[in-house]
This record gives C-alpha cells, sequence and structure tokens, in this order.
C-alpha cells in the first residue's frame, strides 16, 4: 500500500472526525428539542433536518456549492474576511457534516425519547435546573442513541462522495477523500490504486460498525 | 450509571483519534494557496506530467482538481478558485464563458482529439464499422451524448452517418468516458464510442478512427482558458507553458493533437 494511499486515508479520517465532532453538540441540540418539544413549525424543522438523506449527495453538493460560491451573498462575505470554502479542506468537513447530520440528529432524537420522562419530571421537583436535568440524567441514559448516531454518522462520512467533488474538488492532498480518490483513479486509469483505496475504505467501515456494535454491547 | 459511560467513551475516543491523526497528518490547513487547475479526467495523466515540469521550471506547485468536464465548468461558475480550465470540449467551456469567468483573450484552441470506436478484445474480427452503422450491434457504449463530450461528438458522428435513429434504441449512455471503455473490456456491450487518448492503454481493441481531418463536421477542440479570480496571472503563465514545447512533446506522446 503506497504512502500515498494511507495520506488518503488519514486525510478522510482526521475530516471524518472533525466533521462529527463539529456537528455532535448541533445534532444533541436538535434531537433533544425534537425529542423532548412541541411547537408550530416542527414538523417542518424535521423535515428541514432529514433532508440531506433523501435529497441526492450531488443536489447537496450543489446547494452548498451555491452557498458558498463567490456569488452568494454567504460566499461574498466569507471571501471580504478571507475565508476560502470551496476547494479546501474546510468544503470536505462541511458536505460531510450535512450529510451525515440526519442520520446523528435522528438516532439521538430517539435515544432521547426512550428515556423515561419520569426520572426527568422527579429531578425537577428536587429543585434541578433544565440544563442540569440534560446533563445528568437525560444525556447519560440516551448515550446508547447518542453514540450510536456518533458512529453512524462518522461510517457516512467516511463514504461521502456526491456532495464532496461537488464542492471540494478531487485535489489530491488537498481535498481528496477515499471515495473521491477511487473515483479519480477509476476516471484517470489507475485502477491498482483504486483497489488499495478500496480496501482500506472496507476496513474503516468494517472497524467502525464493529466498534459500534461492541459499544451497544457494553452498554446492554 | 458507571463513570465511563459509552457516551463519555465515544467523546474520548474522538478526542483521542482527532489528537493523535490531527499531529500526524499533513497541515492541510497551513498549505500555500498555489495554482488550482481543474482539468477534464481524459487530459489528468498528461497534466500530472506537466505539473512535475511546471514545478521543476518556475518552483510553482500546481494542484490538478479533475473530474468531468460538466462538474468542473459548474464549479467555476459558481466560483470555485480554478485558475485555469481545461475542457474535454468546446461546449462546457461555452457554459464558463457565459458565465463572465474567462479572463477575456485566454481562450485557447489547446489540442485536438479523434473519436476512437472500441471492441472488447475477443470480438469477431469481422467487426466492422460498416456493420456497426447498419446498426448490427445489440449494444453500443457511449457518453451521456448531451453532456459527455465524447457522448456528443459520437452522436454528432452517428447523427452525419445517418445512423442515430437505428442506433439510439441500442445506445447506452454512461456518465464518463472511462465508465464507457471499462463496459468495452469487460465485454457487456459490443462496441463503445470514446476518444482515442483513452483507448490507448486499454485492453479494447480499436476498430476505427475518426479524426477532425476527414470529418470536418466533427471538430473536436479541447480548449483551455484563464479563470478571473486572484491567481489570473500565474493562470496566464501556466496557459503559455502548456503551449510550450515541454509540455507540447507530453500531449504529442499521448495521443493529443495540434489544432
Amino acid at each position: 500500500m503506497s504512502t500515498e494511499t494511507w495520506a488518503i486515508a488519514r486525510f478522510t479520517v482526521v475530516m471524518a472526525l472533525t466533521a462529527i465532532a463539529l456537528s455532535l453538540p448541533f445534532a444533541i441540540a436538535i434531537g433533544w428539542v425534537l425529542a423532548r418539544h412541541s411547537f408550530p413549525g416542527k414538523a417542518l424543522v424535521e423535515t428541514v433536518v432529514s433532508l440531506p438523506l433523501v435529497l441526492p449527495p450531488v443536489a447537496t453538493g450543489l446547494l452548498l456549492l451555491w452557498l458558498f460560491g463567490r456569488r452568494s451573498p454567504l460566499g461574498q462575505a466569507l471571501d471580504a474576511v478571507g475565508i476560502e470554502v470551496v476547494f479546501t479542506w474546510k468544503a470536505v468537513v462541511i458536505a460531510m457534516m450535512v450529510v451525515s447530520f440526519p442520520l446523528v440528529a435522528r438516532s439521538v432524537r430517539s435515544g432521547i425519547e426512550q428515556v423515561d420522562r419520569r426520572y426527568e419530571d422527579l429531578a425537577a421537583t428536587l429543585g434541578a435546573t433544565p440544563f442540569r436535568i440534560l446533563r445528568t440524567i437525560t444525556l447519560p441514559l440516551a448515550s446508547r442513541g447518542i453514540v450510536a448516531g456518533a458512529i453512524l454518522g462518522f461510517s457516512r462520512a467516511l463514504g461521502e462522495f456526491g456532495a464532496t467533488i461537488m464542492v471540494a474538488g478531487a485535489i489530491p492532498g488537498r481535498t481528496q477523500t477515499l471515495a473521491v480518490g477511487i473515483y479519480t483513479f477509476v476516471e484517470t486509469g489507475r485502477e491498482e490504486a483504486a483497489w488499495g483505496l478500496l480496501l482500506l475504505s472496507a476496513l474503516l467501515a468494517f472497524g467502525a460498525i464493529y466498534a459500534s456494535n461492541r459499544l451497544v454491547e457494553v452498554r446492554a | 450509571m458507571t463513570t465511563s459511560s459509552p457516551a463519555t467513551k465515544i467523546v474520548n475516543w474522538l478526542a483521542a483519534g482527532l489528537a493523535g491523526l490531527a499531529l500526524s497528518a499533513p497541515p492541510v490547513a497551513a498549505q500555500p494557496p498555489g495554482l488550482v487547475v481543474s482539468v477534464a479526467a481524459s487530459m489528468h495523466a498528461a497534466l500530472e506530467e506537466i505539473a512535475v515540469l511546471y514545478r521543476a521550471a518556475t518552483g510553482v506547485t500546481v494542484a490538478l482538481n479533475t473530474g468531468s468536464s460538466n462538474t468542473l465548468a459548474r464549479q467555476i461558475v459558481e466560483g470555485a478558485p480554478a485558475s485555469v480550465f481545461l475542457s474535454a470540449d468546446d461546449l462546457q467551456m461555452d457554459v464558463v464563458e457565459k458565465a463572465g469567468r474567462l479572463v477575456a483573450g485566454t481562450r485557447t484552441r489547446l489540442l485536438t482529439n479523434q473519436l476512437a470506436i472500441v471492441v472488447p478484445s475477443d470480438a469477431p474480427a469481422t467487426f466492422s464499422l460498416a456493420a456497426l452503422l447498419e446498426g448490427r450491434v445489440t449494444r453500443l457504449a457511449m457518453g451521456e451524448t448531451a453532456s459527455v463530450p465524447a457522448g456528443v461528438y459520437g452522436r454528432r458522428w452517428l447523427e452525419h452517418e445517418g445512423a442515430w435513429s437505428r442506433l439510439q434504441p441500442k445506445m447506452i449512455p454512461f456518465p464518463t468516458v472511462r465508465a464507457v471503455l471499462s463496459a468495452v473490456e469487460a465485454s457487456r456491450v459490443d462496441a463503445g464510442i470514446v476518444y482515442v487518448t483513452d483507448a490507448r492503454d486499454s485492453s479494447a481493441r480499436i476498430v476505427a478512427t475518426l479524426s477532425t481531418k476527414e470529418h470536418a463536421y466533427l471538430n473536436i477542440v479541447q480548449p483551455a482558458a484563464v479563470i478571473v479570480g486572484p491567481a489570473e496571472a500565474e493562470g496566464r503563465r501556466f496557459l503559455r507553458f502548456l503551449q510550450g514545447p515541454a509540455a507540447r512533446a507530453v500531449f504529442a506522446r499521448r495521443g493529443f493533437g495540434k489544432p
């Protein structure tokens, strides 16, 4: 296995970990709100959160490309402060975050929904603040869902292709992930290199799913 | 609840993984901007060689962004920071030009190419172009005829020969030329239409080539241009290098022609 292959794999894992680390707090917040609160427009929020799950990743990528491109207000604002997103590692992380977010948020939400509300109510009658209840009762009891969501999201981020190639491109050493690398190598006739990446992808996916099952077993 | 709940564990894993990998990973964030060249997949291998030569000559590192020409064009239209665009056909360059993203006067007819009609290596020796045009095939693989350059030109050829209506129902569209080639190599189709530069290193057998010289209506040109942006000057320099003798030699060796 060439050093190039290893570098691509390492880059992909770092990007996927970064994506999940950054999106986990938001996923927990959204998951908690959806599981424990009802408000007007909740159905709309639920739908928007799940959208990247059903949209073709290429379409998600196109939306991100438009959003962060130099023609959009956001893109221009970022450009003005010297932040370039398109064609950089930041675009890789953002693409991974967006496509994996629904999986993480949904898993967190179902984890929280399974927590018996009586524990929370009891804590409240004893004077615990809502944040303390969340931190010491809800989240620890929902940890199985959170863990499963994080690993599922990580695995999805590892294999992300469609959105990544649109918004981050396929630049070796800069934005080339495992999935994009496999595509590029096949496209440019370097099939052996593609097989190497494919093997590493399979190993990583295997490891993530195995770890997820083990972690769930520990709890159960 | 024990102190190391799975949630704590996953957070620790994430943190440890991030820290460990971030330390060992190349500093992706700190890389110099350099020159980004968006290049159609069919020209990638040649550009990889030329990038090495360019670096040796100027010290500037060229980052190649490879993909299908229509994806690359879409990225540039939306403001992706590419400095030079090499398209596999005029159509996608037109898209970029219409969006006002080309530096005026830099659009160059860089290369010419030829279509190649390829068949699987185990195809009967009797297979001929005439048989194909008469529709005596079951499956013909082509690039998507609306967007993939070799597919667009292939359709133009079949239309010119009056065979398109016969072959259209037998045509299987693929998203890229490389996919067409794989289908032919694996004998999943009877024939395919690709660029001659793609077919060179393939096990597929070339039964005919079609050049613009003999088929003027094809007019296969692979253009290049500088994209509007902060690195225009560097882009112009690279475009000039692409037309210089060193780059020309690489292109010629890989089967590309000079317009």
